[in-house]
């Protein structure tokens, strides 16, 4: 990219020089041209905005709350909105295990897929798939949510439980994690499973033990990258996963706060201690979000094939 | 170590397309035989219907017989992954596992079908480095990615891995056209010493290639553009090049066409 | 290091010239058990997705059907929404008209911007600067839905009102810019605004990988003929990229229509007996917002039935939008094959 810039420069310079019988012409064009990259460069500005002022007004309005060690270890439970104290310990609790567990769930059906789209699918039935998958990628949560709520709470008649959201979440989480899984695999040199086949290793050894160790770091940025989505979204929990103050771990019983309900349980208060807790809960949810999503791309540098 | 191939009524199809067509040769054990032509004339294909890698690209079959010591490699019952290991196979571009160290590299074949005994892995990756004259630029360095080293050397080091897992027969598919002068010469007389041990099948580009390290020689043409390619003439390198059956062998050597 | 967002198929791509990447569907595959349970096991997850999308669609129907029937009003133009009772009457159209308003609203300046960013990111910004403004405009996309919201009603709204003031003081006598007497936080007007930055990444990010594609002769053509740098981007560079602006602009409507948290947090809700108005200055709730908001009333299965249908719609919807998305991208593929 850089080169073109330089011809595009030089050629631009060169031509000041050589044809200054244009110069009327020009000057039109150049303005313009001008004109274009100033609008580019105000876009980019312009697209900054937003990721600063919420960033900066989260840490405004939260930063002092993530200080105290008390964020860190202890619940809401028997906390009112009039009250300041307690912590956020449940609620990242809860987003973290109903993350792990998503997680857990996703990535062996997502990266399997990708495995079969792209080291043994062919035909209809992979065209099948590969189309569902792009289905699947534009479901809006809020529609994942309520799938798994006509199946969960409808039809088998259970309660809505922290197991239910993770449900969603795997939804959500799966097309993702299919998608950069495939990229990547593609990204694997055809000549290593050639090498690999060549020295008599079975197929299924070879995908296990060549094309994934190459493809590893690449894959890890995936399942970062759609964790990282997933952990901020609220919709399913508003749906299926209710807020509670108390710590809970339990993913088939009873209640578990989450970081996004924690914010949406007290996003209309108008008391303090409330708003500072809906500040401090947002801020930690970016941090959780960012540093999945940075550390996602950190480990793609150490990717194998580019 | 070694065995003979006899290759009879070869056909050999990408799916409807027939790529090559009724290839009848004999390959004796302990020798080097060399595959030329022109781009495009199924050289590179006949080959890697030896190992039946030909088949890992879809639709690719093929129709005859290609017999190893007598012992048919398309019969329904031979497992190809077995033939892969009776039958290595080193290509163009040098392909070592990125992932893995040097002796991973060359102990790869072995580990991944179950070899887990750390002596005789040592062993064999020392065997095989000598064998393929790379120990001495190694190994100080074998724990290190095979990433690392040059063109020349990685390309030996697939052909360690290739040997390592002991075949009786090694496929070259024109190892050392991404290579440099000096790296080519030391791939050749590699390859000298390796017929010792092995029946080795070469695929090249460069007749002087051919000429210098192979025995027997093949000529395969394409009959026409869109026909199938085919086996023009076999022989003696040297009566090959001074004095061919056939016209369009002795045209293609003159480098009147290709 | 590509990220996920941009739904890339293997499917659809074509092997590369370097012989990298696989062979698909190779017959590598052998009878051996290891193999067998391997493939069948890949096999196997692609069956769950396909199964897993179907049971979404089909549940989604089961359950809304029987609402639907019971439906005293007509389900697609009418404005009420009363899904109880023995004689329920329930439609879309108000909720259609919110989230296509609002995502309309969010593409105008979505689609604009994010090409303005993406063309910043590859063409005009200094080569140490390019990385990291991608990555900055990425994680524009990981701000969870309910922080924009949260943030765009608290703080960021308020900057909105004189913008709403003069518009609808200046455009007021247009239906379309009426005042309706709504604080200009929560109006359709405000949440598209706040849309457009939520969709910008993904638009951003597809056309970005477009545009990188642009084979340099053609710039270096342009270039060579004397044409300034936006004329080369004019000339070679927006028309090669266009399929792939397109297809991202698609990603981000549906996007748009589907995003629940943000618009629930900004959106007023309407007063069931207010006079129907086209205004943007309006409150209203559009399909994802009025499920969310009400998802403490799922208790009857006539009512739950009603919202399922409404999420059915929502479905439908985004994916006509993707498909449309889809068929862009590929069939730019077949014309550069």
């Amino acid at each position: 990219m850089s080169t073109v810039t330089h011809v595009g420069e030089e050629s631009t310079r060169a031509k000041a020089v050589t044809l200054p019988d244009m110069g009327g012409k020009s000057s039109g064009r150049a303005i313009k041209d001008q004109a274009a990259r100033i609008v580019m460069w105000s876009a980019f500005v312009i697209a900054c905005v937003p990721l600063v002022w919420i960033l900066v007004s989260t840490l405004l309005k939260g930063g002092h709350m993530l200080a105290s060690v008390d964020w860190w270890t202890l619940s809401q439970n028997g906390i009112t909105a009039r009250r300041e104290g307690g912590g956020a310990a449940h609620a990242i609790q809860g987003t973290l295990i109903q993350g792990a567990v998503t997680a857990l769930m996703s990535v062996p059906i997502g990266v399997l897929t990708a495995i079969y789209l792209v080291e043994y699918g062919r035909g209809r039935f992979a065209k099948a798939v590969s189309f569902m998958v792009d289905i699947l990628t534009g479901v809006p949560s809020i529609v994942a949510a309520l799938f798994i709520y006509a199946l969960w709470v409808t039809t088998f008649g259970f309660q809505r439980v922290p197991f239910a959201v993770t449900l969603a979440l795997v939804l959500l989480m799966i097309p993702t994690i299919v998608r950069s899984t495939e990229e990547m695999l593609k990204l694997v040199p055809n000549e290593l499973r050639e090498a690999s086949y060549a020295l008599g290793v079975p197929k299924w050894k070879t995908i296990v033990s060549i094309v994934l160790p190459t493809a590893f770091s690449g894959i890890v940025t995936g399942v970062l990258l759609g964790l990282a989505r997933v952990m901020g979204e609220t919709a399913p929990l508003i749906i299926l996963g209710p807020y509670t103050k108390s710590m809970a771990s339990n993913l088939f019983d009873g209640l578990m706060g989450t970081l996004p309900t924690m914010i949406n349980q007290d996003r209309t208060e108008a008391l303090q201690p409330a708003v500072d807790r809906v500040w401090g809960a947002a801020l930690t949810l970016i941090l959780i979000v960012f540093v999945l999503n940075l550390l996602g791309r950190f480990l793609g540098r150490f990717s194998k094939v580019s | 170590m070694a065995k003979r191939i006899d290759v009879k009524d070869l056909d050999i199809f990408y799916g409807d397309f027939k790529a090559v067509e009724g290839v009848s040769m004999t390959v004796e054990p302990r020798s080097v035989t060399a595959f030329i032509g022109p781009s495009g004339c199924g050289k590179s294909t006949v080959l890697r219907t030896l190992n039946r890698m030909h088949e890992v690209i879809p639709g690719g079959r093929v129709d005859g017989k290609v017999l190893l010591d007598d012992q048919d490699l398309y019969a329904r019952t031979m497992d190809p992954v077995d033939v892969r290991r009776t039958v290595g196979m080193v290509f163009q571009r040098p392909n070592p596992f990125p992932t893995m160290s040097i002796k991973d590299n060359v102990a790869a074949g072995l580990k991944l079908n179950g070899v887990k005994n750390k002596k005789r892995l040592d062993e064999v990756v020392e065997k095989s480095l000598k064998g393929a004259n790379l120990w001495n630029e190694v190994k100080d360095r074998l724990d290190k990615p095979g990433a690392g080293l040059s063109g020349g050397q990685q390309q030996r080091l697939c052909i360690a891995r290739a040997i390592a897992v002991e075949p009786q027969v090694l496929l070259m598919d024109e190892p050392c056209s991404a290579l440099d002068p000096i790296s080519t010469l030391a791939i050749e007389d590699l390859i000298n010493e390796l017929k010792s041990q092995f029946t080795i099948v070469i695929v090249t580009h460069n007749m002087q290639q051919a000429a210098r390290v192979s025995d027997q020689t093949a000529f395969f043409n394409l009959k026409a553009t869109g026909q199938p390619g085919r086996l023009v003439e076999v022989g003696d390198t040297q009566k090959i090049f001074s004095n061919p059956d056939e016209q369009a062998t002795e045209d293609y050597i003159s480098g009147r066409f290709g | 290091m590509s990220t996920s967002i941009t739904g890339h198929s293997a499917i659809d791509d074509l092997p590369d010239p370097e012989g990298h990447g696989p062979h698909e569907g190779d017959r590598a595959s052998t009878s051996r058990w290891g193999d067998r349970l391997f493939g069948g096991a890949a096999k196997a997850s692609g069956l769950f997705v396909v199964l897993l999308v179907t049971l979404v669609g089909l549940f989604l129907i089961v359950q809304a059907v029987p609402s639907l029937l019971n439906n005293e009003a007509n389900f697609l133009t009418s404005t009420e929404w009363v899904p109880s009772g023995a004689e329920p009457r329930f439609g879309i159209a108000a909720l259609l008209w919110a989230t296509v308003i609002t995502s309309v609203i969010a593409m105008l300046i979505a689609v604009p911007l994010g090409v303005a960013v993406a063309l910043f990111i590859t063409e005009y910004a200094p080569s140490w600067l390019s990385k990291p403004a991608a990555v900055i405009i990425d994680l524009l996309a990981a701000v969870p839905s309910i922080v924009f919201g949260f943030w765009g009603l608290t703080i960021a709204g308020q900057y909105f009102q004189p913008v709403q003031d003069f518009l609808a003081g200046t455009f007021g006598f247009i239906p379309f810019f009426k005042d309706s007497g709504f604080s200009a936080k929560s109006t359709l007007a405000f949440a598209g605004i706040i849309l457009a930055f939520m969709i910008l990444p993904i638009i951003t990010a597809i056309s970005r990988e477009v545009f990188n594609q642009v084979p340099t002769p053609h710039k270096e053509g342009a270039l060579a003929l004397g044409a300034t740098k936006w004329e080369m981007i004019r000339t070679a560079v927006l028309p090669f990229g266009k399929p792939g602006v397109i297809s991202g602009a698609m990603l981000g409507l549906g996007r748009a229509l589907g995003e629940t948290l943000a618009v629930m947090i900004l959106l007023s809700t309407l007063n069931p007996s207010a006079p129907w108005s086209f205004s943007i200055f309006n409150g209203g709730e559009t399909f994802a917002s009025k499920i969310a908001l009400n998802a403490g009333e799922f208790d009857s299965p006539q009512k739950t039935g009603a919202y399922i249908a409404a999420g059915l719609v929502l479905f439908i919807l985004t994916f006509i939008v993707n498909s449309i998305a889809r068929v862009v991208i590929n069939r730019r593929k077949a014309f550069s094959e």
